[in-house]
Parts: C-alpha cells; structure tokens; sequence
C-alpha cells in the first residue's frame, strides 16, 4: 500500500463511522410538520366531531363537578350549542344552561323571550357544537392582562393563577370565543384548562371520559401517530374565528358557517 | 438652588424605594417573563404545579370493575357500553370511602338526554331510539320498566 492509497482508504473509514444511521433515514413530512416551532414535545389539541355530538351535554356535567364550578351557576368551561337551520334560511340556536342537563326539547330556548316552536318538517340541518376554550397559540386573554395571572404553559394550555389575579375582567373582555368567566366561588378569571390536572397524569380530559358517543378526543398534535394528530392532519377540518389571528388549537370536523 | 426645589425630589426618590423594597419582598421569586418574552409570558411558575396537583373525581370506568363486576359486565354486553359509568353515577371521588354512597341520577331527564326525539338531519341525534315522554307513560320513572345496564333485556 502506497501513502496515497493509504491516505484514500482512511478518508473512506472515518467517514463511514462517522455517518450516523439516522442520515439513511427517509424524512417523514408528518413528523417534520409536527416538530416545527419551538423545542417543546407536547403540544395539547382537542379535536370535536359535530357529526357524533348528540347534544346530550354529559361532557358538561363533567366538566362542571370534575372542575368544581358551581353546579347551579350560569357559568361554564365547556358548553354545548344547538343549531337548526330552517328552510325560510333562518338559524335558530341555543344553549340552555350551557347544555348541562341537555337538550331535552325541540322547542328553542330564547332566554327571556321564551320558546320558539320549531316545525321538524321545516328543518334543513341541525347539530349540536360543543364549544370550550380553544388553548389559542397566541392567546388575547394572557397579551391583556395586567399583572400577569393568566399565562401559557409550553404544552400550550393557558392557566389563570388564582392567587395572583385580580380579578378586572379585561381577559374575559378580550376573548373573542367567550369561554371565560368570573369563578362565582374564589372571584377570579375561570377558564377551560384542559383538565390539566388529568391530562398531565396521561389521563383524557373529564368531558372526553364522559362522552359516550366520541365527539369529543384530545390529543398530542406534535406526536405524528397520535391518532388526533393524524384526523388533523388527513381530515377536512375547520377552526373558530380563523380571522382573529389567535391560532385556535380546538379543531373541528363538520363545522357549518352558521357557526361563529 | 434652595432646598425647596429639591424636598420634592427627595419625596418621590423615597417613594421609588419603598415601592422597590416592597416589590421586592411581595413578589415571588419564580414570578418572570418566562419563555414568551413580555407579551405572552409574565407568569408565577408555582403556578402550573397547582393546576397539575388539582384533585381528580372522574376516575373512569375501570375503577367501579372490580366490585361492580355484575353490573359492569351486563354493561359490557350492552349497547349502552359506550356510556361510561360515572356519567349517571356521578364522579367517584375517592368512593367507597369518600363519598361512602354516589348519587345515583334516576329520573326521566337523564334518559331524555339522548332518548328524546330530535331527528335532525347531519347529526347523531336522529339515529338514536326515541319516545315522546308526553306520551310515553308520563310521570314514571324509566328505570320503573328498562334496565339501564341493558336496555335489550327486556322490560321489568
């Protein structure tokens, strides 16, 4: 072997070790549109079909004696609107005390101006949307408030911190799905967490557990096989007030345009 | 320059020190800008703890399989299996020892959830069994007739 032989042969080899298995690898664009942004492994989603809801509000029920909102109050984290659609074009909608004990009459709840009777010959589409906070990845409600008592956590979900909120309302001003109110027990900012207490210990959230019909699922959306990750990723699917910029994480399949 | 002008001065620099040492001590330590920068970030970090050691009370199915094996498996065989326990039980909680008894849902509201007639097109709804509860045997108890566990196995 003559030194130039020598000099080519040993190239060869050290490269050859150094080339790590993971260069053959061919690149996946799931995984690689799951892992963009920042460095984090979990980002929370919720995934809702509209198609499977039946409106029978248990989701709600759960939500309100898992998360200890005051069962009788008219407030909740996580609610359920009926819509029906009538041949004359009109929406009619409703959500009767957020849809807790669930939608147990045709009749349409008008709030005080009573029931409106709906014909079910004159009805074109009806469905039932859950609705809950939306864990946006720019988050009005934390930009506005003052002292720094609602903030994100890197999964993406956005917590109120109870001891340090003062309770001046500008979130709940600033959200523009509505989905927080004042706690009527400790007085401040309440929102839908997720169920982050369950989630965390790889459990669903209480309103996914108590479905019975599968409408609602959350999931991971930064695992490519997570079966959430893949419905989103393959499915038609839609989000809430796109045009706000606040990047919803809450998607929906069969979502109608009478749905704001 | 006298004295006059600068009393006021002294005033407001004593004011930004006491609002300093008071900052100082009245905010917590992990309270920061976090990893969002000013606008999305300012947060006490204690914070996420709380919410992560929240209590439980929804426990799940298989928790009541062990000592409800009875009614958990008639369930099992039933097309109410996709009705999770706890939705007409109420949460478990840390049951049997606190609550010692759950608060069992029995009325008619209950069933109606899903049982009452909306056929709407495009939605789930419409392809549920019904009954009109105005004339459905008005006034009775559903579970006076059907077995919840297994609505097929006949009436009562």
């Amino acid at each position: 072997m003559n030194r130039r032989d020598f000099l080519k042969n040993t190239a060869r080899v050290i490269g050859g070790i150094t080339l790590p298995l993971t260069a053959f690898k061919i690149i996946n664009p799931k995984e690689l549109l799951a892992s963009t942004g920042d460095k984090t492994k979990v980002r929370w989603v919720f995934l809702v079909d509209t198609y499977k809801c039946v409106g029978c509000g248990m989701c709600v029920r759960a939500c309100k004696l898992e998360n200890g909102i005051p069962y009788d109050a008219k407030v909740t984290r996580t609610w359920v609107e009926r819509y029906v659609i009538t041949k004359d074009g009109k929406t009619h909608a409703d959500s009767p005390m957020g849809a807790r004990d669930g939608f147990t009459t045709s009749k349409i709840d008008l709030g005080i101006d009573g029931y409106e009777n709906i014909n079910n010959a004159d009805i074109d589409k009806g469905f039932f949307v859950p609705k809950l906070c939306n864990q946006c990845e720019n988050p009005p409600c934390v930009q506005v408030c003052p002292v720094g008592a609602t903030f994100q956590v890197p999964d993406g979900v956005v917590l109120v911190d109870r001891t340090w909120c003062i309770g001046c309302g500008y979130c709940i001003m600033a959200c523009p799905y509505g989905v927080r109110f004042f706690h009527p027990v400790y007085h401040t900012a309440e929102k839908c967490t997720f169920c982050y207490h369950r989630i965390t210990k790889g459990m669903k959230t209480a309103c996914v557990d108590a479905c019975p019909f599968g409408a609602r699922q959350i999931g991971n959306i930064k695992d490519p096989n997570d079966p959430v990750t893949k419905i989103i990723m393959t499915e038609r699917i839609g989000i809430l007030k796109e045009e706000y910029g606040t990047k919803p994480q809450v998607y929906y399949l069969g979502l109608d345009r009478e749905v704001k | 320059m006298k004295s006059h002008v600068y009393r006021p001065l002294w005033v407001v620099i004593g004011l930004v020190c006491i609002i300093l040492v008071v900052r100082y001590f009245y905010v917590p330590k992990d309270f920061g800008i976090g990893r969002r920068g000013y606008m999305y970030g300012w947060h006490r970090k204690a914070d996420v703890e709380f919410w992560k050691n929240y209590k439980v009370k929804y426990k799940g199915s298989a928790y009541c399989k062990d000592c409800h094996s009875e009614n958990y498996n008639k369930l099992m065989q039933s097309p109410h299996v996709i009705i999770p326990c706890e939705d007409c039980h109420s949460p478990a909680i840390d049951h049997p020892m606190d609550p010692q008894k759950l608060q069992i849902q029995k009325g008619r509201g209950l069933c109606l959830r899903c049982h009452y007639p909306l056929p709407y097109p495009t939605s789930g709804r419409a392809n549920i069994p019904s009954i009109d509860p105005d004339t459905h045997n008005p006034g009775t108890e559903c579970v006076m007739c059907h077995n919840p566990h297994n609505p097929l196995e006949g009436l009562k």
